[in-house]
């Protein structure tokens, strides 16, 4: 050791914890004041709908498949001409995540085929009962926009799903 | 002699009112204390860690402590089945009755109009103050070591016996510190003690007096970087891992009312007591009368507090022997040469009558040595040789033994490869 090592650097140390003490500290006062997350920040899931409102989820289950805290339970319905929810042919009857197994990965977002499943920023998830932390379908449907209809309904946007998928001007 | 029987003369005779008050006013002071003291080390040792800290309850956070103290009390009162009951409930008292009691001898200023009547602002003055200020803290060794035995638990135990070890240990250094105090003062009594150093403190004169005195304040109160009784990753908490709700408290006020204590009596020893900081008083002539030394006091005090945070904001916890090589191998020793040395001084000032001050000059000195021997820390125990080096599982050693300080910047070894690695196309890529 050299004597720098001996005899200054035992005292270095305090001039570290005294100088921080009169800089800004980094706390953001949460409770009082939210910040906004990062765009891209991993929070409440949401099922999205088609301009008419319409649900985007087709009930195929991939989400359930990638989840690898196994946090999502699907069951699909088929659409029929009267009762129609989805453009295709199914529809997702029964959607729950469970909040307290889910780990906000991602990992469904990106096995959504239909852009049905995204995140929101919405981080505040806190609740005290099991069953209010399994969220249900109509927990996680996004709200209805104007010029949306509430299903069941028939397609208002064109003949069959492609319509909603792939509108005019995009090669099919 | 006869100064310091005129001292003492001012005592004794206080009314049983102004006793009163005065006691009350000393254990109110000693709470309030307590509650600023968590709140302001909690503050500061955030503002460390580029935090904020408590600042929610009341002004600034300031009930921060009061909300917490009350949590506690409400809490379940355990006490485990193995538990010695009876010495189980007098341990934490006995921890915090002598915390309160060595402020008695604290000199908070000089003699004032309170209330009426002239009395100086302390409730009670001994000649032999501050051996008795040394007796009361050890008692208050007796209720930790009794809680960790009383508990029937062996975190508990070990806890307590780690204290037991460590608070003895650490008297002995501090009442060493506190020698050369004495033999330059010429009395025990902590107003006499205050009024010798109307001049120049005994924490200049006799520097590694205080130095020796100041590190070993911290050892006796149990705070980091010596708080090895209540390691928390080491032994839960210590000797009150068994101890909850009100018990608990007690010993949490025992801790905060200790500390204020050995600051208090580290004020009064080497700090000029009441005394107004750098010869402000002659300046102004009424800074050193009335209720005024109040203020320098507290604010000395204040300033002992803040230097105990700031220790446990910088420094991690000493291993256990490391910790007893410092109190025995290097305070106890230095503050026994540094007692020669003042003797000596002492001697040779009173026979040729020259200014005693002048013992600050071999303190400048020893301080020096002293903060050398500190500083420079134990040598490095010699590291043992393997045998088979490199071989599995052991990876070799590097060159000239375990690497010490900062490590060196990485460098990734360049090894002249004889095969290029052949360059991949696109289409194989893909």
């Amino acid at each position: 050791m050299t004597i720098k090592e001996k005899l200054w650097d035992p005292v270095a140390g305090f001039a570290v914890t005294f100088t921080t003490q009169f800089k800004k500290p980094v706390t953001e006062q949460y409770p009082f004041q939210k910040e906004p997350t990062a765009p891209r920040f991993h929070g409440r899931h949401q099922l999205n709908r088609h301009p008419d409102g319409l649900e985007k989820c087709v009930g195929c289950e991939l989400c359930a498949w990638a989840c690898p805290a196994d946090a999502i339970y699907v069951e699909g319905a088929e659409n029929t001409d009267e009762v129609r929810y989805s453009p295709g042919e199914r529809y997702g009857r029964v959607y729950q995540i469970n909040y307290l197994r889910c780990i906000l990965c991602g990992l469904c977002i990106e096995a959504c085929p239909t852009r049905a499943l995204t995140m929101t920023n919405e981080y505040e998830l806190a609740d005290d009962s099991r069953e209010s932390l399994i969220y249900q379908k109509q927990d996680l449907l996004a709200p209805l926009q104007p010029g949306m209809e509430q299903p069941p309904h028939p397609m208002r946007l064109g003949d069959d799903e492609q319509d909603y998928y792939a509108p005019e001007g995009i090669v099919r | 002699m006869t100064a310091m029987h005129e001292n003492l003369a001012a005592f004794g005779h206080d009314p049983w009112w102004v006793v009163v008050i005065k006691v009350v006013l000393i254990f109110a002071v000693c709470v309030l204390l307590t509650l600023f003291n968590i709140w302001w080390e909690r503050r500061v040792v955030a503002r460390m860690q580029h935090r904020i800290g408590p600042n929610v309850h009341g002004p600034f956070g300031l009930l921060q402590s009061l909300a917490d103290g009350v949590k506690l009390a409400l809490k379940e009162d355990l006490t485990p089945i193995n538990a010695d009951k009876v010495v189980f409930v007098i341990a934490p008292v006995l921890a915090v009755v002598p915390a309160f009691v060595t402020f008695s001898v604290i000199p908070f200023g000089p003699v004032v109009d309170f209330f009426g009547h002239h009395t100086p602002l302390q409730l009670t003055d001994l000649p032999v103050a501050t051996l008795f200020v040394m007796a009361i803290a050890s008692i208050g060794i007796y209720g930790i070591v009794l809680g960790g035995w009383a508990s029937g638990s062996t975190y508990s135990l070990l806890g307590g016996l780690r204290s037991s070890a460590q608070m003895i240990s650490y008297e002995v250094a501090m009442g060493l510190a506190l020698v050369a105090v004495f033999l330059y003062s010429g009395s025990l009594s902590t107003s006499a003690i205050v009024a010798a150093q109307g001049n120049l403190w005994f924490g200049l004169v006799l520097m590694p007096s205080f130095l020796i005195y100041a590190i070993s304040m911290v050892g006796e109160t149990n705070r980091a970087p010596f708080d090895l009784p209540e390691a928390e990753g080491e032994l839960v908490g210590g000797f009150h891992t068994e101890y909850s709700s009100l018990k608990f408290a007690l010993f949490f006020l025992a801790e905060y009312v200790n500390m204020a204590t050995v600051s208090a009596i580290a004020t009064t020893l080497f700090l000029g007591g009441w005394h107004v900081p750098f010869w402000i008083d002659h300046v102004w002539a009424g800074a050193n009368t009335g209720y005024w030394p109040v203020l320098w006091f507290f604010l000395k005090l204040f300033g002992f507090i803040w230097v105990f945070i700031w220790l446990r904001g910088s420094l991690p916890r000493l291993r256990y022997d490391q910790f007893m090589a410092l109190g025995w191998k290097r305070l106890i020793p230095l503050a026994l040469v540094w007692i020669l040395v003042v003797a000596v001084v002492r001697v040779v000032a009173l026979e040729n009558s020259f200014d005693p001050h002048w013992v600050a000059v071999p303190a400048v000195l020893f301080t020096v040595l002293m903060l050398v021997v500190l500083l420079r820390g134990p040598k490095a125990p010699a590291l043992p040789v393997f045998e088979n080096q490199g071989a599995y599982p052991t990876p070799p050693m590097p060159a000239g033994g375990a690497v010490r300080g900062a490590a060196a910047p990485l460098a990734v070894p360049v090894r002249p490869s004889t095969v290029s690695a052949p360059a991949r196309s696109i289409e194989e890529a893909s």
